[in-house]
């Protein structure tokens, strides 16, 4: 030992397995296990609820036009959930979405309908204001140091009163056409219709936009896997790899095919589709999205790190403002008039979203893709409870049951991995 | 036949595909100080919630036997009953309750369902006299420092008649005054009956108070020794715990020292929270390539905060002085601007400021970094992962990949996680603040190891630590402080526990 050069790390000599905990190595493949059964949960959980709806509605609950309708009836919904999962994953929390959705709803109906602005300009300037709103509030947050829960319950009833000072009171429409397509329309119809058989005329631009989806999706999944194993990683093996692929392909293709069979694509899908690819790719790869993971996971460390924390925390609000403004504009559109209690209840249903889909209470964990599958699944239980004909009480009990029970599920399976130590 | 007040035999405590105690014995005297050491990890902790009723009779195997008498403890206020306390290293006061609330927390003392505020607070003064705490009851317990809150704690566990009193590190945070204190008070209790068990890693006080030691190593009970036999070291206990005789605790290490790298001059730090008191005042240090240099103080010398105040002003308000590199003026404004200039600071307690604990090994290492990896905002994340790998590697962390989580680590691991994690920053200055607080043995020597390799390849390192030996045993020159001020220089051949004591205590001239 004395002789050992002093350059490097004593590997073996010092007692092997002094350092470490009394974990037998033949432990690791089902603790990996267990952590993808707990982040698979919820993806299993949807599963069941739609199998189990689809048995109470005979089937109705996948029928093409009722897929569309859920798609079209939650699009807000879940657009809020993507800004709310990273406000939750960096630690903080927005009550405040419902009532900007609300005021951004009443500004751009002003803005179109009294002040005749054009369309494109007017969506423009309502999302300008979703950024001022959200900076309002991120500065308050990020750089006074007030919690934001504190001063977006201070913005729920601000932003609601604005409302009604826009809005005088009552509602203002109708909306251009062009918008209320975009919140409740379809893409047009570009290469007609092709015959599926029994399925009968389905729409073709529809089915080539799936297939090229799925290409996409096996494609990207494919290229990651073969660089990981370029750099010597663990990867799913090749059989599982496929099962994957082809689980999530049949789900694409199912929706897609159910989709085309009715219209073609909405433009809310379209654009939901856009907004969950690139806030995928914003907190998976960006460094911004990364620095997110961090302010939540150990905001002293991440300071101590040289994360600039206000600043983020600072951005993450005005992306929810302008999120918020966005599904503003959805909504009033799609209702076809901006009304003075329009959204509300919507921060609870997209915090809700966000939980259910895995984020953590504490802030630092969290997935964009968790948050909408957490919204489809209060979506589908919405809309399979209507459709059996469940009184509004008893969804509301269902929902919150729902949430409990997830957040719950959460807390014990980390309580059981503490426990292994 | 001996008189034992506690006898755990043959306890064996299992975890989903874990054994974290195999037919363990502990059996204390009436009446004597008991020491149990071990690594981390070895089953310490375990063993204490197992005797305190945490893990229920039923959980485990093997028989506790207290006074004598089978014990079932089904939860802790169970075991309190019987008198026996456990006192944890994270302290459980409530900071905004008086000294005597917090005493008689659970316990209150009441007169017709209300509580007797007479009786509260005069039963507190005497039990505050007890344990030699002169601070009046209806202080509130976050006015009082750490080793004033452990004095409460203890006055607490008086205040239910404990018979046999469980201290789990109780010294880890506490200055070497209050050490002293607590450890008279220890011997006083022994004096009026009543049985310690103590957890610690600090080998010199339990070769100064235990009566006896029990060595556990990998959740099993290696030997019990008999300390009041003359023959018993602190280099005995070393080689129970990790299985052999170390030999050497720290690595040997020719120093290759260049030319100076940092240097502070008049450095004046003032507190963020009580206003206009002075924390650092006119400090002044010199670092040089290739060497390692210590910085020692007591608890409230200034140290951490002279370190957080350089590291791009981390703490205090109002800080003057200079800083220059390589003979350069440089301005330290925020922490990226540090890090820019090749300043690294690894905090003293690395699971509140150093670490994200929920995140996996392979984040944590990029996190100071991240720009490294990335190319117009969007990182690499292979290349993330293959810069982790090396490091797991190279700095011998065992986890079983670096996709795992970091709290799941030792403590001797995630320290290397926070090494790593600064060297990719490419740091030329690092300051390591209590390296190697809440680490084992062998771990250290590691640890140790690792810091000489970072100054044989031309860094400047400041260690800042509160045991002496280590600074005696790894640096090459040491500073030291006290009440804010550099009071002393020492070269390592000079420097001497005695000498450096003597500058770590002098009072304002």
């Amino acid at each position: 030992m004395a002789a050992m050069s002093s350059g490097q790390v004593p590997t073996r000599e010092i007692s092997p397995a002094s350092d470490s905990p009394p974990l037998p190595p033949a432990k690791t493949p089902s603790t990996r296990f267990s952590v993808n059964l707990r982040q698979s949960g919820i993806y299993i959980a949807f599963g069941l609820i739609i199998v189990l709806f689809s048995i109470l509605t005979d089937g109705e609950l996948l029928s093409p036009q009722n897929i569309s309708n859920i798609m079209v009836q939650n699009s807000y919904i879940l657009i809020l959930a993507i800004g709310m999962i990273l406000v939750i994953i960096a630690g903080h929390i927005d009550l405040s979405v419902g009532s900007v959705v609300a005021l951004t709803g009443a500004i751009a109906a002003v803005l179109m309908v009294e002040m005749d602005v054009a369309w494109p300009l007017a969506l423009l300037i309502t999302l300008v204001a979703g950024a001022l709103i959200g900076a309002w509030q991120g500065y308050w947050i990020a750089y006074f140091g007030i919690p934001a829960f504190i001063v977006t319950l201070a913005g729920m009833l601000v932003f609601r009163a604005l409302t009604l000072t826009v809005l005088g009171n009552q509602g203002i429409g109708p909306f251009p056409d062009e918008v209320r397509t975009l919140s409740n329309g379809f893409l047009p119809t570009y290469l007609g219709n092709i015959g599926l058989g029994p399925l009968g005329g389905a729409d073709l631009f529809t089915l080539l936009v799936g297939l090229a989806t799925v290409a996409g999706i096996v494609g990207t999944q494919w290229r990651a896997r073969q660089a990981r194993l370029g750099y010597r990683q663990k990867v799913d093996a090749l059989p599982l790899f496929l099962l994957k692929m082809a689980g999530a392909s049949a789900v694409v293709m199912v929706v897609i095919v159910q989709l085309a069979r009715f219209k073609n694509l909405p433009w809310v899908l379209v654009l939901l589709a856009i907004l969950v690819l690139g806030y995928t790719l914003l907190t998976n790869r960006a460094v911004f999205g990364r620095h997110i993971y961090a302010i939540g996971g150990n905001l002293h460390a991440a300071t101590l790190s040289g994360i600039k924390v206000k600043s983020v925390v600072f951005w993450i609000f005005v992306n929810m403002g302008v999120l918020s403004a966005l599904a503003g504009i959805i909504f009033a559109g799609r209702l076809n008039q901006a009304g003075p209690t329009a959204g509300n209840g919507f921060e609870l249903d997209a915090i809700a979203a966000a939980f259910i889909g895995g984020a953590a209470v504490q802030g630092g964990v969290g997935k964009v893709v968790g948050a909408i599958t957490g919204g489809l699944i209060m979506a589908v239980i919405n809309n399979g409870m209507s459709l059996i004909g469940a009184p509004s009480e008893r969804v509301m009990l269902f929902k919150g049951l729902v949430l409990l029970a997830a957040v719950a599920l959460d807390i014990w399976t980390k309580r059981r991995a503490g426990a292994a130590r | 036949m001996t008189d034992h007040i506690l006898q755990m035999r043959g306890i064996t405590k299992t975890f989903p595909g874990v054994m974290a105690l195999q037919n363990v014995n502990l059996a204390v005297r009436r009446g004597e100080i008991h020491a149990i050491c071990g690594e981390n990890g070895a089953g310490k902790s375990t063993l204490m919630k197992v005797l305190s009723g945490v893990y229920p009779h039923g959980t485990y195997e093997g028989e506790i036997r207290f006074d004598g008498e089978p014990c079932r403890f089904s939860d802790i206020r169970d075991s309190e009953k019987r008198g026996i306390v456990i006192i944890h290293q994270e302290l459980a006061l409530s900071p905004y309750l008086s000294i005597a609330e917090n005493i008689f927390l659970g316990n209150e003392r009441t007169s017709r369902g209300l509580i007797d505020w007479n009786r509260t607070n005069a039963e507190a003064a005497e039990l505050l006299d007890r344990v030699g705490l002169r601070e009046n009851p209806v202080t509130p317990v976050m006015e009082l420092g750490v080793g004033k809150q452990q004095l409460v704690e203890i006055a607490k566990a008086l205040s239910k008649r404990v018979r046999l009193l469980i201290l789990d590190e109780p010294t880890a945070a506490l200055n070497d005054d209050d050490s002293a204190h607590l450890l008279d008070l220890l011997r006083g209790l022994r004096d009026e009956g009543i049985t310690s068990v103590i957890i610690s890693h600090k080998l010199n006080e339990i070769e100064a108070i235990a009566d006896s030691t029990t060595i556990l190593r990998d959740g099993r009970t290696i030997e019990t020794l008999d300390m009041r036999n003359d023959r018993v070291t602190e280099d005995r206990i070393i080689a129970g715990m990790v299985g052999r005789d170390l030999g050497h605790r720290f690595p040997p290490h020719e120093p290759k020292i260049g030319e100076e790298l940092l240097r502070i001059e008049d450095w004046t730090v003032h507190s963020p929270t009580q206003h206009g008191r002075v924390v650092v005042s006119g400090a002044g240090l010199t670092l040089r390539r290739g060497e390692i240099v210590g910085l020692a103080g007591l608890v409230g010398a200034g140290r951490t905060e002279l370190a957080m105040s350089v590291f791009g002003r981390s703490y205090g308000v109002d800080i003057t002085g200079r800083v220059y590199k390589n003979g350069r003026e440089i301005r330290l404004r925020s922490v990226r601007e540090a890090i820019r200039h090749g300043i690294a600071y690894a905090t003293e307690d690395r699971k509140r400021y150093g670490l994200n604990l929920i995140e996996d090994v392979k984040r944590n290492v990029s996190a100071a970094a991240l720009g490294k990896l990335a190319r117009r905002g969007w990182v690499d994340d292979n290349e993330e992962y293959r810069v982790a790998d090396g490091f797991r590697e190279s700095m011998n962390i065992k986890a079983p990949s670096v996709l795992s989580v970091t709290g799941k680590l030792s403590g001797g691991n995630q320290q290397k996680v926070v090494l790593s994690k600064w060297i990719f920053t490419d740091a030329e200055v690092l300051i390591l603040d209590e390296p190697t607080r809440g680490i084992d043995v062998g771990a250290k020597y590691e640890i140790y190891t690792i810091i000489n390799r970072l100054a044989d390849q031309g860094k400047a390192i400041l260690v800042i630590s509160s045991e002496l030996p280590e600074l005696l045993g790894i640096c090459d020159r040491i500073y030291a402080m006290s009440a804010g001020r550099i009071t002393g220089e020492v070269p390592r051949s000079e420097a001497t526990p005695e000498r450096l004591m003597q500058f770590m205590t002098k009072e304002k001239e």
